[in-house]
């Protein structure tokens, strides 16, 4: 079956020779899963710098209140929230869901398993045009009148569903609206993520020879579709509110606004793990190629990250300690939180024991694996205490819940992309980055992210309330202390952002003028470098790859190479 | 696109992939519906005499009726299939057409129901029961619009090629699973007074 297909990519190959595609058919409007990946990761990357700078916006805001932001100018308390909702919405939503999942997914899946392109190649085309599209309708609701949505990513009722509380009669429609579009598009991503690896693998690609980075993107596919769809129901419930004026998140006519917390937290807390999957799938990779060691319990991981996606749907109450919810179902949903940080704590202390032993190289990438695994440590310890119904009602809506979940998604669609890109880079373009000029990004970066948060966490601890426009207005919070501590995140944040000018610069010049790298730079074992950099239309060429082992099989004993591909034959076939 | 992606020919499941991506769409619909219904439920419970009062206006007998095309245009849809397996082009568009044609009635006896209600007062805004029951009432119509011109589309077109004959049992898949969220609907808001 196989074999025949082989020859038809051949004559296929021919037809296509007749004439050059266009630009618009290469780039814009092709199905191929390489260039889907590239739209993906661009569009998410264009959207981190208008996240990123949001950030800069409002923490001018806050460390120097009411004077004019350069760059910006005076921000008014209503473009305040509208500032921080987006924010919230774009880095999650447009950032951390189109990079990890669909950039990273539609461009490792094929190459990984070796095939030749998603199995549904134009579904995967619709999604990013509909993503694209939500991308769109979010961007267009800064531009009309009443300005963008300012009730937070959360959107809770009653504040998000009727015009009069919230101003923005048409930015929380719009809002809405686009969140939806992009959970349709990764609807479609994830569908078609999860069919490939279940029909599409290579020959002789047995469930335990998947990659880790391919597994974690299936099991995160699978809890995005399992969790969002009562969302999406919520949703049309909510955007009925906004414009029919229907009532079922208002109290006033018998509805009930701590049901939007249910829905959006049944979809919300899993989506946490729906990116950290594909992050821990990332630094699993990039861990074993530069530590040139076997991955540590492979099967513990796989077992352990299917607990906790499992896990992960009893445990979202945790938002809502203070919410009204039933002082009993709070045992339980802190048992659920404590129970789950379990599995999480398997998998990063299994990469710690990857490294143990192995010949570690300090690429750049592999120091962003390395600093994923000790900041998301810090996000996630400090969750401990949040998950507990007794602490949680003391820093609730503090600036410690901000640090906290900053120091887990910081790490998730941050650092650890910065390792795929590092690492992948060669792949993508045929050519490596600069290291110098990586590591240079690397320490600003991860400086820059220790001092903003850091001192948040003192400041939450402290009491200072999280959404507040001007701290002054509060005497409590108004020390000129705390306020120092405000002006540091601040200025931290400013380091942070300056630090990406040499990684764009780096990443844009390296592309045309990089070291020109082979079809393997860093020895891996994986599927996807024995294919060209960059990997041509159909991948593999005319033959594509069988697998014969594991991922990760380095430094084995008694061979003379210290990785072996997985497609290598064994010695005794290949004569 | 003259090129053929190896990829959608390979079956390392078993299962055709179209197949397999049709019951991954259904799974993420059961949670949709399962969403919307389970909300429901707990409103329902939560109030219930003051629900039950309203949803005493809703007309059992086009319910039932509408459940009788359903469960009938679910039969005709297997037909078709069947008529496929059998690689009888004519007997399977008959069949889906017919299956459309149940599809209508069952809409146009909701636009009747929809109209009486809406002269008797009970709109989307008269209260949660009625906007619960709209809103899912709707949502279930407009996925039986969707799957009649789906259908339409592969009895006039995709028939013509024996490569894509699989769609049938693909669209039997949806179609039954439409089906089945009105067995859920139709007590809830129609038999449960």
């Amino acid at each position: 079956m196989a074999e025949v297909a082989h020859a038809e990519v051949g004559h296929g190959e021919h037809h296509d020779d007749h004439h050059e595609p266009s630009f618009w058919s290469k780039y814009i409007f092709s199905t191929d899963h390489k260039i889907i990946g590239f739209q993906y990761m661009f569009t998410g990357m264009a959207m981190a710098l208008i996240g990123g700078y949001f950030a800069y916006v409002f923490r001018m805001q806050l460390a120097f209140p009411g004077s004019s932001i350069p760059f910006w100018g005076t921000l008014s308390p209503a473009a305040y929230n509208s500032l921080v909702t987006n924010h919230g919405t774009i880095m999650i939503f447009w950032v951390a869901m189109p990079v990890l999942i669909a950039a990273m997914g539609n461009f490792l899946i094929p190459l990984m398993i070796g095939c030749d392109d998603m199995v549904f190649p134009r579904i995967n085309r619709l999604s990013y045009q509909i993503f694209l599209l939500s991308a769109i309708v979010l961007l267009a609701s800064f531009f009309v009148p009443g300005g963008a949505f300012g009730g937070a990513w959360t959107s809770y009722a009653p504040l998000s569903a009727k015009a009069q509380y919230n101003s923005t009669p048409f930015g929380a429609p719009l809002w809405l609206i686009a969140v939806t579009l992009e959970i349709v598009a990764f609807l479609l991503g994830g569908i078609n993520f999860i069919t490939t690896t279940m029909n599409a693998r290579a020959k002789g690609m047995k469930i335990y020879d998947i990659p880790m980075m391919v597994w974690m993107i299936v099991i995160a596919s699978i809890l995005f579709m399992c969790s969002v769809g009562p969302l999406v129901a919520g949703a049309v419930m909510l955007l009925f509110d906004q414009t029919l004026g229907t009532a079922f998140f208002d109290a006033n006519a018998g509805g009930d606004p701590v049901l939007w917390q249910h829905l959006f937290w049944f979809f919300g807390h899993p989506e946490v793990y729906v990116v950290l999957l594909p992050a821990m799938g990332i630094v699993a990779e990039v861990t074993c190629t530069f530590a040139r060691k076997k991955l540590f319990a492979y099967k513990l991981i796989l077992y352990s990250s299917i607990g906790l996606g499992i896990l992960s749907f009893f445990v979202w109450a945790h938002h809502q300690f203070i919410s009204g919810v039933d002082p009993r179902a709070t045992y339980l949903f802190t048992t659920t939180t404590l129970l789950i940080s379990i599995p999480v704590a398997i998998i990063l202390f299994a990469f710690v024991a990857t490294l143990y032993g192995g010949s570690i190289r300090f690429t750049t990438a592999m120091l962003f694996a390395l600093a994923f695994t000790g900041e998301f440590l810090l996000g996630g310890v400090t969750g401990i205490w949040l998950g507990s119904s007794g602490t949680d009602i003391y820093l609730h809506d503090t600036y410690f819940v901000l640090a906290h979940f900053h120091y887990t998604f910081v790490p998730i669609a941050i650092i650890a992309t910065f390792a795929a890109i590092y690492y992948w880079f060669p792949k993508m373009f045929g050519r490596k980055m600069n290291e110098t000029w990586g590591k240079i990004h690397f320490w600003g970066t991860i400086i820059g992210f220790n001092g903003i948060f850091i001192p948040l966490f003192i400041l939450g601890a402290g009491g200072q309330h999280r959404r507040i426009y001007n701290f002054q207005n509060y005497p409590d919070l108004a020390g000129a202390d705390m306020q120092d501590m405000r002006v540091f995140a601040t200025l931290s944040l400013i380091v942070m952002l300056v630090f990406q000018i040499p990684f764009i610069v780096n990443f844009i010049v390296s592309i045309k003028r990089g070291e020109k790298v082979g079809k393997n730079p860093w020895k891996a074992n994986t599927l996807e470098w024995v294919a060209p950099s960059p990997p041509p239309h159909g991948n593999f060429g005319p033959v594509l790859p069988e697998v014969y082992r594991g991922p990760y099989e380095y430094s084995v004993e008694g061979r003379e190479k210290d990785y072996w591909p997985q497609n290598e034959k064994p010695e005794s076939e290949a004569t | 696109m003259a090129h053929q992606i190896i990829a959608t020919s390979r079956s390392r499941t078993g299962i055709p992939t179209g197949r397999l991506a049709v019951w991954w769409v259904i799974g993420s619909e059961i949670l949709i519906f399962g969403g919307l219904i389970a909300t429901y439920l707990l409103n329902r419970f939560n109030h219930g005499p003051s629900w039950s009062a309203e949803a005493a206006h809703t007309n059992t007998f086009i319910g039932a009726a509408n459940t009788f095309w359903l469960l009938t245009s679910s039969l005709f849809v297997v037909l078709a299939h069947a008529a496929s397996e059998r690689r009888d082009a004519r007997k399977t568009r008959m069949w889906i057409w017919l299956t459309i044609m149940l599809g209508g009635f069952f809409m146009g006896f909701k636009t009747y129901e929809y109209t009486t209600e809406i002269l008797h007062g009970y709109t989307i805004f008269t209260s949660n029961f009625w906007s619960f029951y709209y809103t899912a009432t709707g949502l279930h119509g407009f996925h039986v619009v969707c799957g009649m011109v789906i259908m339409a589309i592969i009895a006039e077109n995709d028939i013509k090629n024996e490569r894509n004959w699989h769609r049938v049992e693909n669209i039997g898949l949806y179609w039954h699973f439409v089906d089945i969220v009105w067995i859920f609907l139709f007590p809830l808001m129609y038999i449960a007074k």
